[in-house]
């Protein structure tokens, strides 16, 4: 008797998680073609090498990643990228070890730290080489009821994250937004709680760009002495979408996904709005610091003195990859997902919150990965 | 013939009555333990076989016992050695006090300044006051479930107490963040307008409505609730019928008959599991890294403050160290959660011991 009933139990579980399991449609994947056609990179990549590969490192790039592995997959069936987005310097330490096969990071490997010495260790007594493939804007989103089109500069910006500036309607962001009324509401600053490459380059930005306004420095964590942290971009999107008053900063995708109203920034050449032709125009602009193939960026010139009508507001996430040391399977393995990346992967990037690449950056991304034995 | 008793061992306790022997067997003449020769087979060989047998089973079991025991003391002092061995040299860097110091700022190896006391206060004051919320709803669940439920509610609500414990606590965070904190900011809001003269309700430094220990508190509660009250529960099913029904007998209504039974009786179980529970929370570090708002001020003590504890002072930075002298700052702080719980731990065995002496 107690069996019966229980069976019957079990059965009516059985059969309604098989309903369950029947009613969800699993998405299917992107066909091939579906994507633009390469832009003028190897239009033929080989698919031959080794089917998985391992990578790990910055979430900033995490939807970047996840759009270049379906244009890879488009290209080579059968292959796969697993991405763990655990943060930059997991990444540094899981590539160095030799625990996965490419690394992602918010800021390229560092001299200092010992970090350059692991990797070539970890290459078999290569240097290993930072490609940045991933560009994204950081946008500077606000609440402020009845204000839609504001406009920022590095200054004023610099003065509202650090608490020189205390409400909406001090008269330096007047200056800059003539015409328009302002509340006599109290600032509220929302920055990331957690350890994170865009509070580094945000502050990193305002250092260059605030004048002299920003004193307090540059680092992964928030050091502006004023406000709130959340946890990840998308706490921060939700709670300064909360917060009225609030400002605080968050890559596109993030402000987008909550609706947020997103600052222009003037860098002396007239209010410049986020868009991807004026990120491209800011991508050009920055410097390669790093020697032959290991393409190191320089983007505090970019933060400083931007290009006129560039957004100057932008991070750049590197790649971690060997340049000789892989085994043979591994190397074709890389070079295939990174040339896709570099070409027909950077068709989706516009939606999903980042820049692609411009083409001068493109073509010496495309030698660099050609280079990778 | 007369009956000759055969006194037994040590356990003699009446005349007459001896180990083995009936109290009336007649025994015969002569030596009375001689068996009779040729009755009896030889014992000796199955005996023997028999002893190393149980001997060697015994052994084993032993061992395994032992083993086990020692195994977990050897793990948790490995835990602790580990800790010690990667805090230490951060510790002997930092230039702050390291227990009296209130920023936590490891950003350059060279000049590491970091001291613990805000993370201590903060995860103190919302383990606290989710044991000050939860104990009483816990006591009343368990009493409820063993005393005044029908039995045939009592099971399944049982079961729905303990499917809370199976919610991860990432779950309970968004729900804290999302759900729970706009519905109680209003209530939160008087509470600062009305009684903001005490320093526990005075208006805190959580600039993000709802991200404050208040919220985190409560949700924790939730969160260590089906601990006490399955404890609880069971250390009241105990509670001797003899005991209950005595009581019952000498005229005491049901809630006399809880006060004096079933209450006395199961408090030291009470206390442990309310033990336990403080112990979950203190260490909880997902749900209170989604929930508490990061803060640039010293804590303040008020219940409306945000901040960071131990464990989500960890789980916020682990993903970007890159040095050993910053990771060994963050280990530090976990050694300290690791003192601090055994203390809890040691005091709260220490309560119960006495209390169970006393009883």
């Amino acid at each position: 008797m107690k069996l019966q009933r229980h069976g019957a139990v079990v059965a009516f579980l059985a059969a309604g998680a098989l309903l369950v399991a029947g009613c969800g449609s699993d998405p299917t994947p992107a066909g091939g073609g579906a994507g633009a056609p390469a832009a003028g990179g190897t239009s033929a990549v080989d698919c031959t090498g080794k089917k998985n590969l391992t990578a790990e490192g910055s979430s900033a790039q995490k939807n970047a990643i996840d759009a270049f592995i379906q244009a890879y997959q488009a290209a080579c069936a059968g292959s796969n990228v697993a991405y763990n987005p655990t943060g930059s310097g997991a990444g540094v330490k899981q590539f160095n070890a030799g625990l996965v096969d490419f690394g992602g990071s918010d800021s390229a490997l560092s001299k200092d730290k010992g970090e350059v010495d692991a990797a070539a260790t970890r290459c078999k007594g290569n240097p290993a080489w930072n490609l940045p493939l991933v560009f994204g804007p950081v946008a500077l989103t606000y609440k402020v009821s009845g204000v839609t089109d504001l406009t920022l500069n590095g200054e004023v910006a610099a003065k509202l994250f650090n608490g020189g500036i205390t409400t909406w309607n001090d008269p330096a962001i007047a200056a800059l937004n003539p015409g328009k009324t302002l509340p006599a509401v109290p600032v509220k600053v929302v920055y990331r709680s957690d350890e994170s490459g865009t509070t580094d380059n945000v502050q990193q930005y305002l250092t260059a760009a605030s004048k002299g306004a920003w004193t307090q420095g540059a680092g992964k964590k928030f050091v502006g002495g004023v406000g709130s942290g959340a946890e990840k971009s998308a706490g921060v999107a939700q709670a300064t979408a909360a917060t009225e008053g609030a400002i605080s900063y968050v890559e596109l995708s993030f402000a987008q996904d909550a609706k947020l109203s997103i600052a222009k920034i003037d860098s002396g050449s007239g209010a410049v709005e986020l868009t991807t032709e004026n990120v491209g125009k800011a991508i050009e602009g920055a410097k390669v610091t790093g020697t032959g193939n290991d393409l190191v960026i320089d983007l505090k010139g970019v933060y400083g003195t931007p290009a006129a009508g560039s957004y100057p507001l932008i991070l750049a996430t590197y790649e971690i990859v060997c340049s000789k040391g892989y085994d043979a399977d591994t190397a074709k393995a890389v070079k295939a997902f990174l040339a896709t990346a570099a070409t027909t992967g950077q068709a989706s990037l516009a939606d999903a919150g980042y820049a692609p690449l411009p083409a001068s950056f493109q073509s010496k991304l495309i030698t660099a990965i050609n280079a990778i034995a | 013939m007369t009956d000759r008793p055969v006194t037994g061992g040590p356990a003699d306790t009446e005349p007459g009555v001896e180990r083995g022997f009936p109290a009336t067997a007649t025994v015969p003449e002569g030596d009375v333990l001689m068996p009779d020769p040729g009755t009896e087979p030889d014992p000796a060989p199955p005996e023997t076989a028999g002893a190393t047998f149980t001997q060697r089973g015994d052994r084993i079991f032993r061992g395994l016992a032992t083993g086990s025991g020692v195994f977990i003391v050897a793990l948790i002092g490995a835990v602790g050695v580990f800790l010690l061995i990667q805090a230490i040299p951060s510790v002997l860097a930092d230039k702050d006090n390291f227990l009296l110091g209130r920023n936590f700022d490891t950003g350059d190896p060279a000049n590491l300044r970091f001291g613990i006391l805000d993370l201590l206060l903060v995860t103190v004051e919302v383990s606290v006051f989710a044991l000050i919320i939860a104990m009483p709803i816990g006591l009343g669940i368990a009493l409820f479930l063993t005393q005044y439920a029908p039995r045939r509610l009592a099971k399944p609500f049982g079961y729905l107490v303990d499917l809370l414990a199976a919610v991860p606590s990432i779950i309970f965070g968004l729900w804290g963040i999302l759900v729970l904190a706009p519905v109680i900011e209003p209530f939160a809001q008087w509470l600062q307008a009305h009684l903001g003269w005490i320093p526990v309700f005075a208006p805190g430094n959580s600039g993000i409505a709802g991200a404050t220990v208040f919220t985190a508190g409560i949700v924790l509660a939730v969160m260590i609730l089906p601990i006490i009250t399955s404890i609880t529960r069971e250390v009241f099913e105990r509670t001797p019928r003899t005991l209950i029904e005595a009581a019952l007998a000498l005229g005491a209504t049901k809630w006399e008959v809880v006060q004096t039974t079933v209450l006395p009786f199961g408090r030291s179980g009470y206390v442990s599991a309310s033990m336990l529970g403080l112990g979950r929370a203190l260490g909880e570090t997902i749900a209170l890294t989604v929930i508490l708002a990061g803060v640039q001020s010293a804590f303040s003590g008020s219940l409306f403050d945000g901040g960071a504890t131990f464990a989500s002072k960890i789980a916020l930075a682990f993903a970007e160290l890159n040095n050993n002298l910053s990771a060994g700052a963050y280990i530090a702080a976990g050694l300290v959660l690791f003192v601090l719980t055994f203390a809890v731990n040691a005091f709260a065995r220490a309560l119960v011991a006495r209390s169970g002496a006393k009883a």
